[in-house]
């Protein structure tokens, strides 16, 4: 069993959903990345989202388009992300990272390297924003070869037919996008997102977690009644453009968003 | 049609069925995309592969074509260049002379009129120079559009006389302010606008790259230009001719040109991209002579890239070819052997953009001035008994601001 899979089920033992926040791997400086994972999971991260930094983030709001820009002012790649993740293992065996990002740098380094190094760095899953199942199968079986999940989307407007096709090709966890549009929209309409979730588990056993215009505890509570987890990335993001020129504060700012939500996702589940 | 072309015992690519059914022009194209955009791709298929077939949509863009743009361009012989190169006889293809003043035109029509049977009240576009820009602002003014374009805020500085014209056109020119603030970023943000507003939008894609089935729709609206060219030299002089050359940002005019002339083996074929201030500089936009496979805006294709994986910026005099990418049949074409791709500097892009002005009375775009020098580069290495057929692609008329500084001259 995945270190991913362990940790939905064991959630699901607890009657627990899980939180899962995203950051960007250098941004505001790469020396703060590993510090800030560590007290993500202290603050009751279950699962954390570590963003591979990109020139051209289609998918990503304003929000994460800075950070990218931020930690590529560093030029952050893909070496100095296994350095992170690796470090980051020294004192957490036990958290799974999973590595969200685009293609290109995947392609260039080629899948079954990256696979590899990914996995010896002690990461454990992969999301590849602009990878579909179609395009993927080379990429998916590298991933597998090396023991990774390859976490697939799914989105708003997927077909049965398309949620199948995702379901058959991910393991780990599914990601839902709660809305059309990019990451840090405004527009999240929770009932949309239940109705879908039901159709999707009609097709799909892989837990479902749900990201995409999660901006406080009250959405990530309500949300993580729907889904077995939620992903929280822009309003965390935020905190760190916010101080970027007092970066001690970005540490605590974090801590105090994650663990209201926490609660109140707690909370929501008794 | 060409499924039977052998050359020695091997199986010639067919050219003619490419794409496959996933958009794949060998190991580039496809789609590469979030999911939120894969349904609303293989809709945008479905319909593009309906009515290229259906008689009353064929006729419709026939007659807007002819009366809105102006087909069929001429084919026009340019004696004195030619006799003064004192090589292969040129024929210019003239685009320029379309309504808005660009091959940019047919595309969007095509697309427009697409949009419109989808019953999508919107179209959002990319624009580097403009001039893609100003054709889905001029075909959305026309059908009763909402229109909104991207423009890196760079370009926006750069091309400010078809700024206003987009704006007169009654379109919405939104400054795109992230990354290099160039067309890259444009089209980055037209994609996110389009994920926002899938229902009601339709993406006017300017260029043969993006994901299925942008390249190969591009490409077909845009093979007028070589289906009538073909017709035209055959008409004038009896004959195919012996190259063609277009010049290469995305591709579109490139595609369009040699598409319908692919499987004809006894013409040549060129691309000409910017080598801006030089292929060793690093400062160009010439992902088919310098760069590699990657994945970028939906498909796979020759990018610029660096080691890492992320984009690296480009630079040409021309802002129409400023772009780290290229349209994903060209890097097939290119894998191939088909087409041969070259690069034309910005100074040698300048001295054609100059010597076609003077000698024939005809100011070229400067994303055109490329293909123009590399043609005069080839001509004077063929016979007067040779033809070369050229794309111009578009009018000089949005560069003489950029011409006019680098002569040091204050308009």
């Amino acid at each position: 069993m995945s270190r991913i899979e362990g940790r939905f089920e064991s959630l699901r033992e607890q009657g627990r959903k899980a939180l899962i926040p995203f950051l960007t791997a250098g941004d505001p400086e790469p020396g703060m990345t590993v510090a800030l994972m560590h007290t993500m999971v202290e603050a009751g991260a279950d699962v954390i989202e570590l963003g591979i930094p990109f020139s051209d983030p289609m998918a990503e709001g304003p929000v994460i388009q800075r950070a990218c820009e931020r930690a590529l002012r560093h030029h952050i790649g893909l070496a100095d992300v296994f350095a992170m993740v690796r470090e980051f293992r020294k004192r957490d065996a036990e958290t799974p990272v999973v590595l969200m990002g685009y293609l290109n740098p995947l392609e260039i380094m080629g899948y079954e390297r990256f696979a590899r190094a990914a996995a010896e760095a002690g990461a454990d899953g992969v999301i590849t924003v602009d990878l579909p199942p179609e395009e993927g199968e080379d990429y998916v079986a590298a991933l597998r070869a090396s023991g990774l999940d390859p976490i697939f989307l799914l989105a708003p407007t997927s077909p049965d037919e398309r949620i199948e096709r995702v379901a058959a090709s991910a393991s780990g966890f599914v990601y839902y996008v709660s809305l059309k549009g990019v990451t840090g929209a405004g527009h999240l309409d929770v009932d949309a997102v239940a109705k879908r979730l039901d159709q999707i588990r009609g097709h799909c056993t892989l837990p479902l977690a749900v990201g995409f215009g999660i901006r406080d505890a009250e959405s990530a509570a309500r949300l993580s009644r729907l889904a077995d987890g939620v992903v929280v990335g822009s309003r965390l993001v935020q905190v760190a453009a916010d101080h970027e020129s007092q970066p001690d504060e970005i540490g605590p700012e974090i801590a105090r968003v994650l663990r209201e939500m926490r609660s109140a996702m707690d909370a929501g589940a008794n | 049609m060409n499924e039977l072309n052998r050359k020695g015992g091997v199986a010639a690519p067919d050219f003619t069925h490419q794409p496959d059914a996933g958009g794949h022009f060998g190991r580039y194209g496809g789609r590469f995309v979030a999911e939120t955009l894969m349904a609303p791709l293989a809709e945008l298929t479905e319909a593009y592969e309906r009515y290229l077939k259906d008689p009353e949509f064929l006729a419709e863009l026939d007659d807007d074509l002819r009366q809105f743009v102006g087909r069929p361009s001429p084919l026009y012989y340019a004696r004195g260049w030619s006799e003064r190169l004192g090589g292969a006889r040129i024929y210019l293809k003239r685009e320029d002379l379309n309504h808005t003043g660009a091959h940019k035109i047919n595309n969007t029509v095509g697309q427009a009129l697409l949009a419109r049977r989808m019953g999508k009240r919107r179209v959002i576009a990319e624009t580097g120079a403009g001039q893609h820009g100003v054709a889905t602002a001029t075909v959305a003014a026309r059908f009763g559009m909402e229109c909104v374009v991207y423009m890196g805020a760079e370009d926006i500085q750069r091309q400010a006389i078809n700024v206003y014209r987009m704006k007169l056109l009654g379109a919405q020119v939104v400054p795109v302010e992230a990354g290099s603030r160039t067309l890259k970023d444009a089209l980055n943000e037209a994609m996110r606008d389009w994920v926002t507003r899938i229902d009601d939008t339709f993406y006017i894609i300017g260029t043969a790259a993006g994901p299925h089935p942008y390249p190969a729709m591009v490409r077909d609206f845009q093979a007028i230009i070589g289906r009538e060219a073909r017709v035209q030299i055959l008409e004038q002089a009896g004959r195919l001719p012996d190259a063609l050359v277009a010049c290469v940002g995305g591709g579109s005019n490139a595609i369009g040109l040699f598409y319908p002339f692919l499987a004809d083996e006894s013409v040549q074929m060129y691309g000409v991209e910017a080598a801006g201030e030089g292929l060793t500089t690093g400062h160009h936009a010439a992902p088919l002579c310098t760069g590699r496979p990657g994945v970028l805006h939906g498909n796979r294709t020759y990018l610029m890239t660096d080691d890492d994986g992320q984009i690296v910026e480009t630079h040409s005099v021309s802002a129409g070819l400023d772009y780290p990418g290229v349209g994903p049949e060209h890097a097939w074409l290119k894998d191939v052997g088909r087409v041969q791709y070259d690069a034309i500097d910005d100074k040698e892009a300048l001295e054609a953009f100059h010597d076609l002005t003077r000698n024939e009375g005809i100011m070229p775009a400067l994303e055109s001035s490329h293909a123009l020098a590399y043609a005069a580069k080839l001509a004077r290495k063929m016979t007067p008994d040779q033809i070369i057929v050229v794309s111009l692609s578009g009018r000089g008329d949005k560069d003489i601001h950029t011409v006019a500084a680098i002569d040091g001259i204050k308009i």
